[in-house]
């Protein structure tokens, strides 16, 4: 029964795979940020289709429907997002002229082109976001299926744009071992979805090398609100005392990044969208000295400088 | 510990009311012996399967779970230090043995420090559980010998790997040379364990109520109520401490009190402590050796515990 729980085949220096290279933060040559600004700010919003299924992911995603068939209570609320959030968003965004990019499930490019159409209108970054929150990038899916899925998020999200679409951020930020050589195959070059640094690093895959930009589940407005169950008021501040803290240390230590993931279909919410006007009037006005905010590929870009 | 059925009551301390007990007096006189634990861990991203426990909650690769806890160690690591730097405090470090092979660099900068390492096994995923009592002896010495190896230092504390434990454990430790465990959590004052070798051994207070992955993980506590829980058990533990010593320890995470949006109430709790007079701020072995010199008596020792 015990065979092999005393034996350490990975024991060595660096990391126990062969992802990325062991490094800290804090040792690494310093980053500069346009404007020698100390704090990179990368804000993201998914926008995510929920399919009306009896089917269930593979693994949950968080805000995955829950009920028997047909779940009208959650799916209506997660479409709610489609609708309604992300047109609040979108004002906002504009009324402080953030840049945040957008991550998009491909199937709401087939079933709600008009929404499409609106997002590509706005110059931000799009990222394949998967192809809908039913179809998890997790456990025994096989390599066929899952390249299908990211083949045709990007063949999907591409009918809108004609920007290049390089960034990818997984439903539920899960991966199968073959998500980051599918990612590249598929020309995507970069993903969002290991959250292990607080700046983009180089991330190895047998298909050539791509980059992680992590983001952030900490601070993501779905973990904060809806798992750990904390008010609008204390995820404000919770944003705003990590910022100063990075702020802090990017003045000291080289530039920092906060990466910022909000959901229409939550912070979408009539009781919740004071609560992002809050969050960038604080960042974009209050500290728009200290803060350079960015596109995810711009902040790749000056990392890399 | 006797037995070894699945039903074996726990005999390690005598049962001793926190009412009338002898005085404790710490050094100098101080009130309160106060120290943090920073868990230094590593988990394995493909360990192997163990059937009495899964490591991870997502199957293979489980990188949410993965990837914060490598965050803890390339951001979250330096972070923490320079805090428990700035308020004079040496970490006793509850560190995944293996660490010191993977990422020697944080094992250098804690060594520089004068910090404690105490053993908290090999890796976070390999748990006692289904070990033979001889596999279980083999997996403490690695670790010991492990951490001897890099840094000098026998480790004198353990905290059994992912808190899993056989009946065997603490016997098994004290027996290897251990002085102190971090595995009860029945007391705010050290207790003399009684092991089956009789070695003078001792139980120093380690909280899971303060433990921060419990407060943000469990309770899923909002980081400015976690500073204000660690403050209210200070000032308990300080009042009461002007009677007889106690002690409080802040066990850590560094991917979890280290996030950004977290760690400004980890650095106020500190604040608040160390800016009292009557604080001893030390490590585990220093509490634990102290205990076992001079608080026999105090902390229930036995007859047989001449070393």
């Amino acid at each position: 029964m015990s065979d092999g729980l005393l034996e350490y085949p990975r024991r060595h220096y660096g990391m126990d795979h062969d992802r990325y290279e062991w490094s800290m933060l804090q040792d690494r040559k310093p980053v500069t940020w346009p404007g020698g600004k100390p704090l990179a700010l990368w804000i993201n919003i998914s926008l995510q289709h929920f399919p009306l299924s009896g089917d269930k992911p593979a693994v949950p995603p968080p805000g995955a429907l829950t009920m028997p068939y047909p779940d009208l209570r959650h799916y209506t609320l997660r479409d709610y997002g489609n609708r309604v959030g992300i047109y609040r968003l979108l004002k906002l965004m504009a009324e402080y002229e953030a840049s945040p990019s957008l991550a998009i499930s491909g199937a709401l490019a087939e079933r709600y082109p008009q929404l499409l159409a609106r997002l590509a209108q706005t110059p931000y970054e799009w990222l394949g976001h998967g192809w809908s929150m039913l179809c998890m990038h997790a456990g025994e899916v096989d390599a066929d299926t899952e390249a299908g899925w990211i083949a045709d998020s990007r063949q999907a999200l591409e009918q809108f744009t004609d920007r290049p679409i390089k960034g990818w951020l997984s439903p539920g930020r899960l991966q199968t071992a073959n998500t980051p050589e599918l990612l590249v195959k598929n020309g995507f070059t970069y993903q969002c979805d290991w959250v292990n640094d607080e700046l983009p690093y180089t991330f190895k895959t047998t298909e050539g090398d791509m980059t992680c930009l992590p983001s952030c589940l900490e601070l993501d407005d779905v973990f904060v609100l809806t798992q750990n169950l904390h008010s609008e008021d204390s995820f404000a501040q919770q944003v705003i005392d990590a910022v100063d803290l990075l702020i802090s240390e990017g003045r000291e230590q080289g530039g920092r990044m906060l990466a910022l993931n909000l959901h229409p279909w939550l912070v979408g919410q009539p009781h919740r969208v004071r609560t992002v006007r809050e969050i960038l009037e604080a960042l974009l006005v209050a500290r728009g000295e200290a803060i350079w905010h960015a596109s995810p590929t711009s902040i790749i870009e000056a990392a890399s400088a | 510990m006797s037995g070894s059925t699945q039903n074996a009551e726990l005999e390690l301390y005598e049962y001793n009311p926190y009412e009338g007990r002898p005085k404790i007096e710490w050094p100098n006189g101080a009130r309160l012996a106060f120290w943090v634990a920073p868990n230094i861990e590593f988990y394995e991203l493909d360990p192997p399967t163990n059937p009495h426990r899964k490591p991870w909650p997502h199957p293979y690769p489980a990188v949410p779970g993965y990837s914060i806890r490598d965050y803890g160690n390339r951001v979250g690591h330096q972070r923490q230090m320079a805090v428990l730097d700035k308020y004079g405090v040496r970490g006793s470090i509850s560190l995944s043995a293996a660490l010191c092979e993977h990422h020697p660099e944080i094992i250098a900068l804690c060594a520089e420090r004068d910090w404690e390492f105490f053993s908290h096994g090999i890796y976070n995923t390999r748990y006692t559980y289904g070990l033979t009592e001889d596999q279980e002896r083999e997996m403490i010495e690695d670790a010991m010998a492990t951490i001897e190896r890099a840094v000098g230092q026998r480790p004198a504390g353990y905290l059994a790997p992912a808190l899993s434990h056989s009946n065997h454990t603490i016997d098994l430790f004290a027996e290897a040379g251990g002085r102190y465990t971090c595995d009860l959590f029945h007391d705010d004052q050290p207790t003399w364990v009684k092991t089956r070798s009789g070695k003078p051994f001792v139980s120093i207070p380690y909280s899971l109520e303060l433990n921060d992955t419990i407060a943000y993980v469990v309770q899923k506590m909002e980081p400015r109520r976690y500073g204000e829980i660690i403050r209210r058990a200070f000032d308990q533990l300080y009042a009461e401490g002007a009677e007889s010593g106690t002690v409080m320890c802040i066990p850590t995470h560094n991917y979890q009190v280290s996030c950004p949006h977290r760690l400004r109430a980890f650095e106020e709790a500190l604040e608040y402590i160390t800016g009292h007079s009557d604080v001893w701020v030390t490590t585990g072995r220093e509490i634990a050796e102290y205990s076992l010199s001079h608080l026999q008596e105090q902390i229930g020792g036995g007859t047989e515990s001449a070393t």
